[in-house]
């Protein structure tokens, strides 16, 4: 009798601790630091048997198709990428599996508190941070000196804007700032928002009013446009983070304010003509105690009512672990590793000493989503405001913008337009 | 008598499938989008939110972007129509022309045709109309002269002539095959008798391709109605390049509002019956010309 | 005299035609330049025509990130499987509304030409819910019917116009000599309308093949045809015209080569009816 009791309960521990191998899909961005994950994956199916399917999409479409699945319990896809703009949304409605049981080998305390607030909803982690960013000034140090100008560790944008004239040089194609102008809520419409909270401007007041017909806002503008007019390049209307890095590495560039991912590339000598030349600042501020850089992080998450929680979990850890990190600065360098995520990153000897690690580091944790706006705000994000509608919203009041950058309207006549689309829309939500 | 009851069932009969699957595909679609627009359904605000009557459709068309998305989209289908047809009969003259080569300038005429429409979307835009790599930027710069940056100052422009281009093919075929069974002898006494090329060209040529125009104009209508790839890899509908069809998927897909949209969905179809039955009027008298 | 006048004749317009075709292929052949360059050279101001380092790499980077046989599989399964379904379909009642004309036959026409105005986002919901109950999401079957439904108002639309062409004398006379229905469809009228049936199957080739929408939407890993394929190349971060270029041709390339082949039959049956 003790030998069968014996008997079957091996058979049971040992049918517990065979797990099936399963094929995952998971849908991501085409962004280098994922192709690079799709190019390391044997790594994960020779750790645990599983393999992995890539549905890789450009941003908008990623995001619309993610949509899609979620909110008709699609099932389409085991692991999704998703940001942070989605991850509190998603994971307040339940459609999120909660990560709130991961091994402790995973060490989810060394996650920098601002990534795991950010993909937290009530406390509960429901999407982990791959890779994060906020944004930060890149300049080109050889044309500050030209110019007789230092720049301050953290500068104004007085000085920014004073800087970015003198560094102006037409004649020989130099502009002195290149800047995000481009529709889309997460293209020039993310930048101008970030800068409009260190004017003192938010989207909404505390009682979901749209705050475009404020001073703050169009000081802002004004103040963007007429820079950008003076020492920005033609046609910045439609320039978004490629065009500009582009530019930036071609030279044309004296200064450029976008993603702190965009240090790795500018200062990579194989693509960037300037990469030996390049020097950080924090994005800058107008004196009021809150800057315009802004905060944001890829995450994977896994859809509730998946049948592959399991082993979806086990690539999320392997993803986003430190292993992970350490085994593409094996193959690619740590240059290259996904920044952003991890505390213990900025504190390995071999990363420390990047030139962008540290500026990398202070923007991220001087961005507060929660605090993002000088005026009390009912929102959380620094360049979004985690609603749902807010895509839509941002996405036709940006157009609005770029068309005013490129002169097909006024400021005034943007900031008017601006207003009565948001409140038009947040009173058909609900919201007032 | 009983021949001609036998013959109409068969005719029946030989069409019923595919009569029951087109209307299969028409009517649960349709079906399910009136019932989406009559009620307030929000997937990402918590889902079906109950019966709002016409709420819907009120708010699709007092939204300030209506009309211009209904304009726009007439606008680019007419451009389209006339560029195609008009350079498609210029195509088509010239490719009828005795030369060498002609196989080889057919297919490299044809070319657009194949070419998916997101990516030639995005050749356009990265490669050709980029105000600072592109193509175009370089050769206006060879000219001494300030590159123009096409999807913005000219965005409606851009996509038209994104979209005529891939066209173009399509239209100067038919235009050739009709060209081609054109009576050459007809042509030849006219020539004779002392009528000059436009008089020719005016009254024995344009003639003959007006069968051919009709179903150009038909058939490109309907697909030019839904373009929609063009548009939302080159400017995402900014600068004034919302059609109505791209009005509807910011609806549904980036306000997430499926009841908003599945009510534009409606005006849409109401839009696109109106354009039927007035092409009806146009190409219904060809269609019984063949009557044999 | 009248020799070198048609000679001269002939010269020209061969210069005239060569120039303007090679104009509007333009963009594709430069695509195809592009991406035998570097990423660097594919900006490059003045831009490169011929004298720049070739390179295959960009088709190297493309093939190891992504599965290009498993794309252009599932794109010549899904546009050739709705096709020839839609053909099966459309034969017999583009055969009825040709030869046995009613009334109605012009209004059913026309409101078959109409389904295809609906918007397609419009039901994407709707669908994409069907398609979840049915088990059918990411799959090719889904893509097959769907794409079928798309393309069959004009495919019947077009064998309508090319059954009409046929005189319907011959088919009386098959019938009076005791042919029957299915004899008459296969032995007499198919003969007649193979140019017509190849260039509609052609043509909704290159339709199905081209169509976006739902191979994106309603597919993830397993039925991704080759217009998902491209969408992953489009607009990601850093430098991406060459790789672009060089995806780009791997997902035109089958059917410009088919095209090639076929144009004869694309030219001599796109008639619809146009003809007198």
């Amino acid at each position: 009798m003790r030998k069968l009791i014996s008997i079957i309960a091996a058979v049971f521990t040992l049918t517990a601790s065979v797990t099936f191998a399963e094929n995952l899909t998971i849908a991501t961005v085409n962004n280098g630091d994922m192709i690079r994950m799709q190019g390391l994956t044997d790594d994960f199916t020779k750790k645990t048997g599983h393999t992995v399917e890539w549905v890789t999409l450009e941003e908008n479409v990623l995001r619309q198709r993610v949509t899609t699945d979620i909110t008709t319990k699609g099932g389409a896809f085991d692991i999704m990428t998703i940001g942070m703009y989605e991850t509190p949304i998603w994971g307040s409605n339940g459609w999120l599996v909660a990560l709130d049981d991961l091994s402790a080998d995973y060490n989810v305390g060394d996650l920098l508190p601002a990534m795991a607030g950010g993909l937290s909803h009530e406390g509960t982690l429901y999407a982990a941070p791959f890779y994060g960013e906020s944004s930060m000034i890149m300049y080109r140090t050889d044309l500050m000196a030209k110019a007789g100008l230092e720049m301050p560790a953290a500068p104004s944008w007085n000085f920014i804007a004073k800087a970015a004239r003198e560094m102006t040089d037409r004649a020989n194609d130099i502009n002195g700032i290149c800047l995000r102008g481009k529709a889309g809520w997460g293209e020039g419409g993310a930048f101008i928002t970030a800068m409009s909270n260190s004017f003192g401007a938010r989207w909404f007041d505390e009682d979901w009013n749209a705050q475009f017909d404020t001073r703050e806002w169009s000081d802002t503008l004004n103040f963007f446009v007429n820079m950008m007019s003076d020492a920005g390049p033609a046609g910045y209307a439609t320039n978004g983070f490629n065009e500009n890095l582009s530019l930036f590495q071609q030279g044309k560039c004296g200064m450029w304010i976008d993603a702190t991912v965009a240090a790795s590339f500018v200062t990579n000598p194989k693509d960037s003509t300037v990469a030996d030349k390049v020097g950080f600042a924090l994005a800058p501020d107008n004196g009021m105690g809150v800057r315009s850089n802004w905060l944001w992080a890829w995450a994977l998450a896994i859809p509730a009512g998946t049948q592959k929680e399991a082993a979806a979990k086990q690539f999320i850890e392997w993803a986003t672990s430190t292993s992970y990190i350490e085994l593409v600065a094996a193959n690619e360098g740590w240059a290259n590793v996904p920044p952003g995520a991890r505390t213990s990153l900025y504190e390995n000897a071999n990363y420390k000493d990047i030139p962008f690690a540290k500026m990398t580091l202070d923007s991220i944790l001087s961005a507060d989503p929660t605090n993002s706006t000088v005026d009390p705000s009912p929102y959380v994000g620094i360049q979004f405001a985690a609603i749902p509608e807010f895509a839509g919203i941002a996405t036709d009041v940006s157009q609005e913008f770029s068309a005013a950058y490129a002169g097909q309207q006024t400021i005034a006549e943007a900031l008017a337009k601006a207003q009565t689309i948001t409140n038009d829309a947040m009173e058909a939500a609900g919201y007032r | 008598m009983t021949g001609q009851l036998t013959t109409r069932s068969i005719a029946r009969f030989m069409m019923a499938p595919a009569v029951v699957f087109l209307l299969g595909w028409m009517l649960a679609p349709l079906i399910t989008t009136l019932y989406f627009s009559f009620k307030k359904y929000l997937p990402l605000r918590g889902g079906d939110l109950g019966w709002v009557g016409f709420e819907n459709y009120v708010k699709f068309v007092t939204a300030s972007s209506f009309w211009p998305s209904v304009y726009t989209t007439l606008i680019i289908v007419v451009s389209v129509l006339v560029i195609t047809v008009v350079l498609g009969i210029f195509l088509a003259l010239l490719l009828d022309q005795p030369m060498w080569g002609q196989g080889i300038v057919r297919i490299l005429v044809i070319a657009p045709f194949f070419v998916m429409p997101t990516v030639s979307g995005l050749v356009w835009k990265n490669m050709f109309m980029d105000p600072i790599n592109g193509i175009l930027a370089h050769l206006w710069k060879f000219f001494g002269l300030q590159p123009l940056e096409w999807l913005v100052q000219y965005s409606l422009g851009s996509v038209i002539m994104i979209v005529s281009w891939q066209w173009l093919p399509f239209a100067t075929l038919i235009l050739l095959t009709a060209i081609q069974s054109l009576d050459r002898e007809q042509l030849e006494a006219a020539e004779m008798d002392g009528a000059s090329t436009i008089k020719r060209f005016g009254y024995i040529i344009l003639p003959h391709l007006a069968r051919a125009i009709t179903i150009i104009i038909l058939i490109q209508t309907i697909f030019l109605l839904s373009i929609f790839a063009e548009i939302f890899v080159t400017t995402a509908g900014a600068f004034g390049t919302k059609t109505l069809t791209y009005l509807i998927f910011q609806r549904v897909l980036e306000s997430q509002n499926v009841g908003l949209g599945s009510a534009g969905g409606v005006y849409a179809i109401i839009l696109a019956n109106i354009v039927a039955i007035f092409l009806m009027r146009i190409v219904g008298k060809s269609l019984d010309a063949k009557a044999s | 005299m009248a020799r070198s006048i048609k000679f001269q004749r002939k010269t020209i317009n061969t210069l005239i035609a060569w120039a303007v075709g090679l104009l509007i292929f333009f963009p594709v052949l430069w695509t195809i330049l592009t991406s035998f360059k570097t990423e660097a050279q594919a900006i490059n101001d003045p831009p490169l025509f011929l004298f720049f380092d070739w390179t295959l790499e960009n088709y190297a980077v493309v093939q190891e990130r992504s599965d290009y046989m498993k794309f252009l599989t599932n794109s010549i399964i899904v546009a050739g499987g709705s096709t020839l379904l839609g053909i099966f379909i459309a034969v017999p009642a583009a055969w009825s509304m040709a030869f046995l004309p009613t009334k109605r036959t012009k209004d059913i026409l026309l409101w078959m030409l109409s389904t295809k105005m609906l918007p397609a986002v419009g039901v994407l919901y709707p669908i994409y819910i069907g398609c979840i109950k049915l088990g059918l999401l990411d799959s090719r079957t889904a893509l097959v019917v769907i794409l079928m439904l798309i393309n069959l108002p004009i495919i019947v639309w077009m064998l309508y116009t090319y059954f009409r062409e046929i005189p319907s004398e011959i088919l009386e006379a098959a019938r009076m000599d005791g042919a029957s229905l299915w004899k008459e469809i296969a032995y007499v009228l198919t003969p007649m309308a193979i140019p017509g049936i190849a260039s509609t199957i052609l043509l909704n080739l290159i339709l199905a093949w081209n169509e976006s929408f739902w191979t994106l939407n309603l597919t993830a890993a397993k039925a991704g045809t080759l217009t998902a394929f491209i969408a992953s190349y489009s607009s990601p971060e850093g430098l991406f015209f060459a790789k672009l270029s060089a995806a780009s041709t791997m997902a035109i390339a089958p059917i410009l080569i088919l095209g090639w082949f076929s144009q004869k039959q694309l030219v001599r049956g796109l008639t619809f009816g146009a003809v007198k």
